[in-house]
């Protein structure tokens, strides 16, 4: 009996230690990181004119909250694991992250959608983005905003004025009685990234692409009431692409 | 033996009455009665785990936010400016303390406060809590003008208050912490969420084409675009609990958050108060500066006056503002007003 017992414990012992990569569960945490063309930017550098954009006009930035989706690893077998459903940033938070979730060690592609998706972007059916005041009307086709980034400009020495680059899922109110939608969310992927033990991959978005690539961005045209405008909406999903990339990633 | 049984008991059951304290009374736990869209809209309301809502507690916060006793001279009470019949404010500008000293800012309505989700309470958000709150207009000069320690002594001598503690909070002993527990759960049960437009939104009734222009005008970005601070059919706090500067003035005489943080950023800014129940709640403001819901939607619509400070929000504000129409101010007015709460105001479970 005693022999028995020994010869299982030792199968058992064994056929743990055989497949190492099971046995490897890391913990992956995201941080999301602000800047201005690699200048870092919190809260602290809120109403202030500091920002210059590619057009030529100084900015201040006073409300900066944008949602992502759909935040996943997905591996070399196309299994994807998922850090969070939807997240809302707020950069007048202290710190902002998806916090830890555990998948098995390895390489991945990290990727999220920037808003939500049409499917997804149910009006009205996430109480926490409710509360937040996050909504779209209902007359521009409901849901949430993608982004509501909202401060003050100047240019040619004329006091500042008021700036709203509000993103949402574009709809041509050309025709009232036609609405025509177009899903304005976007999958940005970030690359492949290789995780162990514990990880925190940092997002980065660089604001001043908004106001940049491909589009220069004119805030004395446009610069308020740009969620009922769909050239303008469009003009940012262009620009949006390209406002992300991968930062840190610490182990 | 007999008689020494009967010795026993009767020492034992003494021992068992000889302090009250001793004796474990559990409070009955209050069922807060959540309007249906805000389940199905919001997330879950602020209760503090060292503030459990119980039948025991609330009926104590009652009692306390009508009694003149939490005045200094015993004069004045919490409902002497939060008249439940005005959704909790009163239809003055300012109000006299209890000296006679007149205050600076209008008293603010209460209702649905456990949704305050930042806990920020007062115009300028210098109070973080319910209960915290509930301990500065007691001690405030120009207001209630009392001494939380004399207070409680007041309330300690009173033949029904002890035993009213002791049930609430298992204790008798009467002090500012569990004064201020008590008037905080009251606080948190004052619930207004039906409105017509909650009913609307309930598939209840409808509203009048005047009512349903005016929403749009509020959820038109291009028009009143009121919906960013006051929420939504989405949102049916009617605010979104935050601080902004929505271009009452240039030049400031009460800096409001900024007083609070220090920040000059925050200069001039005020909470955005829930549109509910306006119909009750004249005059508007924290200054109480306007007497009509006609002068705010001018103010909105040509009145706005430019600073550093002013929200990006506001638009048009060299022109004065977005301009509305006659017909729109009256639409925005009539959908405005389909936000009162008749029930609240009359709810017998709220008054004295």
């Amino acid at each position: 009996m005693r022999v028995l017992l020994f010869l299982l414990t030792g199968l058992l012992t064994w056929s743990a230690c055989s497949s190492p990569e099971e046995a490897q569960i890391a913990n992956v945490a995201i941080r999301f990181s602000h800047n201005w063309e690699n200048t870092p930017v919190s809260a602290a550098d809120f109403n202030i004119l500091k920002f210059t954009n590619d057009n030529g006009e100084m900015l201040s930035i006073e409300r900066l909250r944008y949602l992502i989706s759909n935040v996943i690893l997905t591996n070399l077998d196309n299994e994807t694991y998922e850090l969070s459903p939807y997240q809302l940033v707020n950069l007048g938070d202290e710190e902002v992250s998806i916090e830890s979730t555990q998948v098995p060690a390895g390489d991945y592609k990290l990727s999220f959608v920037f808003g939500f998706t049409d499917t997804e972007n149910i009006d009205g059916g996430y109480p926490d983005l409710n509360t937040a005041s996050f909504n779209v009307p209902a007359m521009l086709g409901g849901g949430y905003h993608f982004m509501q980034f909202d401060g003050k400009y100047t240019a040619q020495n004329l006091p500042p004025a008021g700036f709203n680059y509000h993103v949402i899922s574009a709809v041509n109110t050309a025709d009232p009685n036609n609405l025509i939608f177009q899903d304005t969310s976007f999958k940005v992927d970030l690359g492949v990234v290789s995780i162990s033990a514990t990880t925190e991959i940092e997002i980065k978005m660089n604001i001043a692409e908004w106001f940049k690539n491909p589009n220069t961005w004119d805030l004395n045209v446009l610069n308020t009431v740009l969620m009922p405008n769909f050239d303008a909406q469009i003009l940012m999903h262009q620009n949006g692409k390209s406002v992300f990339s991968l930062g840190t990633v610490q182990e | 033996m007999k008689n020494n049984c009967l010795f026993l008991l009767a020492v034992f059951l003494l021992m068992q009455c000889s302090s009250k304290e001793a004796t474990v009374y559990t409070p009955v736990p209050y069922t807060l009665e959540v309007p249906t869209q805000f389940t199905n809209k919001l997330i879950a309301p602020i209760i503090p785990a060292n503030n459990p809502l119980t039948e025991e507690g609330v009926a104590l916060g009652k009692k306390l936010f009508f009694d003149r006793k939490l005045s200094g001279n015993n004069t004045q009470s919490c409902a002497t400016c939060h008249s439940p019949q005005k959704s909790f404010t009163n239809n003055l500008q300012f109000n006299e303390g209890i000296q006679g000293i007149l205050g600076t800012r209008n008293s603010m309505p209460l209702f649905n406060l456990a949704w305050n989700f930042d806990e920020r309470f007062a115009w300028d958000g210098k109070e973080v809590g319910l209960e915290k709150q509930a301990l500065e207009p007691v001690r405030n000069p120009i207001e209630m003008h009392a001494n939380w320690e004399t207070v409680a002594e007041k309330l300690q001598a009173s033949p029904e208050y002890p035993d009213l503690f002791l049930q609430a909070f298992g204790s008798s002993e009467i002090d500012s912490v569990l004064i201020t527990r008590a008037l905080a759960q009251f606080e948190r049960i004052l619930i207004s969420g039906n409105s017509k437009f909650d009913r609307y939104l309930n598939g209840e009734t409808t509203l009048t084409p005047q009512e349903l222009a005016g929403f749009n005008v509020f959820m038109d970005e291009a028009k009143g675009d009121c919906f960013h601070c006051h929420g939504s059919d989405n949102n049916p706090l009617w605010t979104d609990n935050k601080f902004h500067n929505n271009g009452l003035d240039s030049n400031f005489s009460d800096l409001g958050l900024g007083a609070v943080t220090g920040d000059t950023n925050d200069n001039g800014k005020f909470k955005s108060p829930s549109l509910r129940n306006l119909k009750f709640t004249a005059p508007y403001m924290h200054d109480g500066r306007f007497a009509t819901l006609d002068e705010v939607i001018q103010h909105y619509s040509e009145g706005l006056q430019p600073s550093a400070t002013i929200d990006p929000l506001m638009k048009k504000v060299n022109q004065g503002g977005v301009g509305l129409s006659l017909q729109e101010k009256a639409n925005l007015k009539a959908f405005l007003l389909s936000l009162s709460d008749s029930n609240f105001v009359n709810n017998p479970a709220f008054r004295e």
